[in-house]
């Protein structure tokens, strides 16, 4: 496995936003990890990366473990050479990820002349290269703009390509689409589909957006409330949901045919991460909810974390 | 870019003749009249009407700045009333001294103002910033005169390492650079330091540390280049003020200079004099002003492209 997550919790000061999340990601596949704002997709995004000290977050239980090893054993320096180099970082928003006074192509370079060790001009001759792979026009303009005469979906496919320079093995991209004109969404996520498949890495991709999940992702772990609540193959997930949060989200899709203003949300908000409900996280909202829902926390069995799934699904 | 450093040129020109009008009428306003330091007491009231006539003080007022202004721009600053000489040359003789002063306090402050602001901000909250912070509150509040005479009474009458007062060779620099630039260090350190904690907090940073960079090259080459900005706008409006607030610092240690010759010049009511030095001193503060634009133009591309 490129990726194992295993029973993850991180605390940040005195909050515990994750409590035990855990998914396994292989080369060349995709996995979508979904959730509401503040379900602690982020927080897992630099858990992976092993970013979490510069928010003063730090793994209180469980394992983040790259190509076999436990990041949370490597002291900082060998985590600075894992990252970058093997694991690749696309932000939310590309109009902030990259440094305002400092050129695109310089910025680009920087990857493979840090991590490949290749001399400035092949450095930027590899960049050039790959900002061409990105279907970025004028490319040679391109490196020597800086990033806010830029589009905004411009700049997301230069913090791509900063991610692919070193050749890494892992890609986790944080809502890469969130930021960008709805026009675009589809077409830099497909480009980062269509790279990763090529190349045969591994791609976390975390979004709010089931939409983009059903577009590129191979399986799905469902995030709420700091836990799992679903996690299975897409094809699956969206034929046979058993959680009914997942259920919900599904629902949330627009799709073709939908009569204006019959679009679904679901009612209520996730809950703060100070004021978690017992139990099941999602009972308060869950219109299955059983008196063992406000219990006990459901065990995550077959795919699933829920004390009542819907029916038909497998288990 | 030259465009835009002879547009802020020209924009200078209407505060230049702002700034001079202001220079002119505040010392005709005040009180006091120059004559009285020039005829013997007792002298005649025709007497009176001649150096009157002989310095022009007896044309009207509009005229007499038009004549001025007209003098200065070619460069005649007219003759000092009670030093008899011409004020171009006082002023030439003492620019020297004051610029040498300015120049190496505003070094002095800029290198261990951004020195001990990094030092700060990496080490945020612990001993090191509390340490540094502290020292820097003392050093801004305490006065320049005092400072100068403390350092006076250790280095030079305790230790013996400086000379006391004067102006000849570098020993006599170390001092007064010292007293000057103390006070610009403390302003240095504080815009250093939170301009590098700001700047670390902002999102491309995270992306940095993404890409494997290591630490040192983050702090250095991303997160201070862009605290920079602001320190170099305020080290460049600075120029202005050191010059100006060198003034107490050259009385304390005795040095010729821009300032104790405006002192000098204020308590005899010597108009051209105390004209000229107030220009040179509004000058350099309009010269700084623009220095600091075409710095943070040439530091930030989003500042070129907005000028576009």
């Amino acid at each position: 496995m490129l990726l194992e997550v295993e029973n993850l919790s991180v605390t940040i000061g005195q909050i515990s936003p994750l409590e035990g999340v855990g998914f396994s990601l292989d080369r060349g596949e995709i996995l979508g990890l979904v959730g509401e704002s503040g379900s602690g997709k982020s927080l897992t995004a630099l858990a992976v990366t092993g970013l979490l000290p510069l928010i003063d977050g730090r793994v209180t239980a469980g394992h983040v473990r790259f190509a076999g090893r436990d990041l949370a054993a490597l002291p900082p320096c060998a985590l600075r050479a894992l990252r970058g180099k093997r694991i690749g970082l696309v932000t939310q928003n590309p109009m902030t990820a990259m440094d305002p006074v400092q050129r695109i192509g310089a910025q680009v370079d920087v990857m493979s002349r840090l991590h490949l060790g290749l001399s400035a001009a092949a450095a930027r001759a590899r960049t050039l290269e790959l900002l061409t792979r990105l279907r970025i026009p004028e490319a040679a303009a391109v490196c020597d703009a800086y990033p806010h005469q830029l589009s905004g979906g411009m700049k997301q496919r230069i913090v791509i390509a900063m991610a692919l320079a070193a050749e890494p093995e892992l890609i986790v991209a944080d809502e890469p689409t969130t930021a960008l004109d709805v026009t675009v969404q589809a077409q830099i996520i497909q480009l980062l589909g269509e790279e990763v498949k090529r190349r045969g890495l591994g791609l976390l991709l975390i979004t709010h957006d089931m939409g983009v999940v059903a577009q590129v992702c191979d399986r799905v772990a469902v995030l709420y409330a700091g836990r799992i609540a679903e996690l299975g193959p897409v094809g699956g997930i969206f034929a046979r949901p058993a959680h009914p949060y997942t259920r919900a989200l599904i629902d949330c899709i627009p799709r073709e045919g939908t009569a204006p203003g019959s679009l679904t949300g679901i009612p209520g908000a996730v809950p703060s991460v100070t004021t978690y409900p017992l139990g099941c996280r999602f009972h308060p909202r869950c219109p299955r909810a059983r008196p063992i829902c406000s219990a006990t926390v459901p065990p995550l069995l077959n795919g699933h974390a829920c004390h009542n799934p819907l029916e038909g699904a497998d288990g | 870019m030259l465009a835009f450093t002879f547009r802020r040129l020209l924009a200078l020109i209407p505060v230049f003749l702002a700034v001079s009008l202001i220079i002119f009428l505040i010392l005709h306003l005040i009180p006091g009249d120059p004559v009285d330091n020039l005829i013997k007491i007792g002298a005649s009231a025709g007497q009176r009407a001649e150096i009157e006539a002989r310095y022009g003080l007896d044309r009207p007022l509009p005229v007499q700045y038009l004549v001025w202004l007209g003098n200065v721009l070619q460069g005649d600053l007219g003759t000092a009333i009670v030093g008899r000489r011409a004020v171009s040359a006082i002023v030439a003789q003492a620019l020297p001294y004051s610029l040498m002063l300015g120049g190496c306090a505003l070094l002095f402050s800029s290198i261990l103002g951004i020195a001990l602001g990094i030092v700060a901000a990496l080490k945020r909250d612990r001993w090191p910033d509390q340490a540094i912070m502290g020292g820097v509150l003392i050093g801004s509040t305490m006065p320049g005169f005092w400072l100068g005479l403390m350092l006076i009474l250790v280095f030079a009458v305790w230790l013996g390492w400086f000379p006391v007062s004067g102006a000849r060779g570098w020993t006599s620099l170390v001092l007064p650079v010292l007293t000057v630039g103390l006070g610009g260090t403390a302003l240095v350190a504080r815009v250093t330091r939170i301009a590098m904690i700001e700047a670390g907090q902002r999102d491309f940073v995270l992306l940095l540390h993404a890409k494997g960079l290591p630490v040192w090259r983050i702090q250095l080459f991303h997160v201070l280049r862009h605290a920079l900005i602001p320190v170099v706008t305020i080290l460049a409006l600075r120029i202005g003020w050191i010059l100006g607030g060198s003034v107490t610092v050259e009385v304390v240690f005795a040095r010729p200079g821009l300032g104790s010759t405006l002192i000098k010049a204020l308590a005899q009511h010597d108009y051209p004099v105390v004209q000229a030095c107030l220009l040179m001193l509004a000058v350099a503060v309009m010269l700084g002003t623009l220095l600091g634009d075409i710095l943070q133009a040439v530091m930030d591309p989003r500042v070129r492209t907005a000028l576009q």
